[in-house]
């Protein structure tokens, strides 16, 4: 059994596994939607006397903290206990293509998990512009960006579109387009610094 | 204790976001690069099953745990919140390779430079806040 949890899912397995995570929380009376919690960490820290948008009861959001410290003790649980044999089985398309912009993938589990790439999630990259870019400028995109279109991939991509919201689509019309102006433009010239 | 069933939920998400290989940098760069199916197929059947799902509440009616009605609050219709928004969410989302619910699973896994992102992330929601009234929406 462990064994078999230790393999990679198959996407249909996954995605099921999303839908059943999201009806879980219908059925505790609750919304899924990660940044939420993002939001809530700021009106927790007192932002909402200087900021209305943060003036708000955080405490109906400390469900969500708890999950989403949850969702850490989870990632630490299957490192540990449920970690895949093998790196990630990217495409080799896509680990030619990365190659090309200076980032190896991890040829065993020695080398990686092929979660992230060490050569660039490192303390030394991080105090380069590179790294100040990937980093906090993209992280800063990430929580800017969710909070400003209402959510992320969870709230709109997957709640949203389950609900047949047609600001979610739109919001995941501009992941995209951001997302693919990344990866193919603005990420190849951010690598070569 | 009332909130333990979260966090157990939580942990439940994050063996799942590890598991699904929705976690990795690289199947995010490869999703961006159309170049496998791997996160369409995880999106999308978890899109198709939820849709399914809450058709299914709706028609049904059906009530929460709690006995009350499972509602869902119609999102205000804009199209510059959503667009711009999602723009500058979908170039983090390819920068850091990791959206907020794998950014908690991340560091979980021990990686300790994602503490700089989830700090910048949070930054970036501060920021919001304080600039909304200026933004188009």
């Amino acid at each position: 059994m462990l064994e078999l949890l230790q393999q990679p899912w198959h996407w249909a397995f996954s995605g099921f596994m999303i839908a059943l995570t999201m009806f879980i929380l219908l059925f505790w009376g609750k919304s899924f939607g990660m940044s939420a919690t993002m939001r809530a960490m700021c009106a927790a820290g007192g932002a909402g006397k200087k900021i209305s948008f943060f003036d708000f009861d955080w405490k109906k959001q400390s469900w969500n903290l708890l999950f989403a410290l949850g969702a850490v003790i989870g990632g630490y649980i299957a490192s540990t206990y449920l970690a895949s044999p093998e790196p990630v089985h990217i495409s080799s398309a896509t680990i030619a293509h990365l190659q090309t912009l200076g980032v190896d993938y991890p040829s065993s589990i020695a080398e990686g998990t092929g979660y992230l790439p060490l050569e660039l999630y490192n303390f030394e990259t991080l105090f380069s512009l590179k790294g100040f870019l990937l980093f906090v400028l993209g992280g800063f995109f990430v929580g800017f960006g969710a909070r400003y279109a209402g959510g992320c991939t969870s709230g709109h991509a997957i709640s949203g579109l389950s609900n047949l919201q047609i600001p979610s689509l739109i919001a995941v019309i501009g992941f995209f387009i951001g997302g693919l102006l990344m990866a193919h433009v603005l990420l190849p010239l951010i690598l070569q610094l | 204790m009332k909130g333990l069933k979260y966090i157990f939920a939580g942990i439940l998400f994050g063996i799942v976001m590890t598991k699904s290989e929705a976690i990795s940098w690289f199947r995010i760069q490869e999703m961006f690069l159309f170049q496998s199916f791997h996160m369409y197929g995880i999106i999308g059947v978890a899109v198709v099953l939820g849709t399914i799902q809450i058709a299914v509440i709706k028609r049904k009616k059906l009530k929460d745990i709690k006995g009350e009605p499972i509602e869902f609050s119609p999102k205000a219709m804009s199209i510059p919140r959503y667009l711009f928004g999602g723009i500058i969410f979908g170039l983090g989302w390819a920068m850091t390779g990791a959206c907020p619910g794998p950014m908690y699973t991340l560091l979980g896994h021990g990686f300790p430079v994602i503490i700089v992102v989830i700090i910048s992330a949070i930054i970036g929601t501060l920021t919001y806040g304080a600039l909304r009234s200026k933004l188009p929406h």
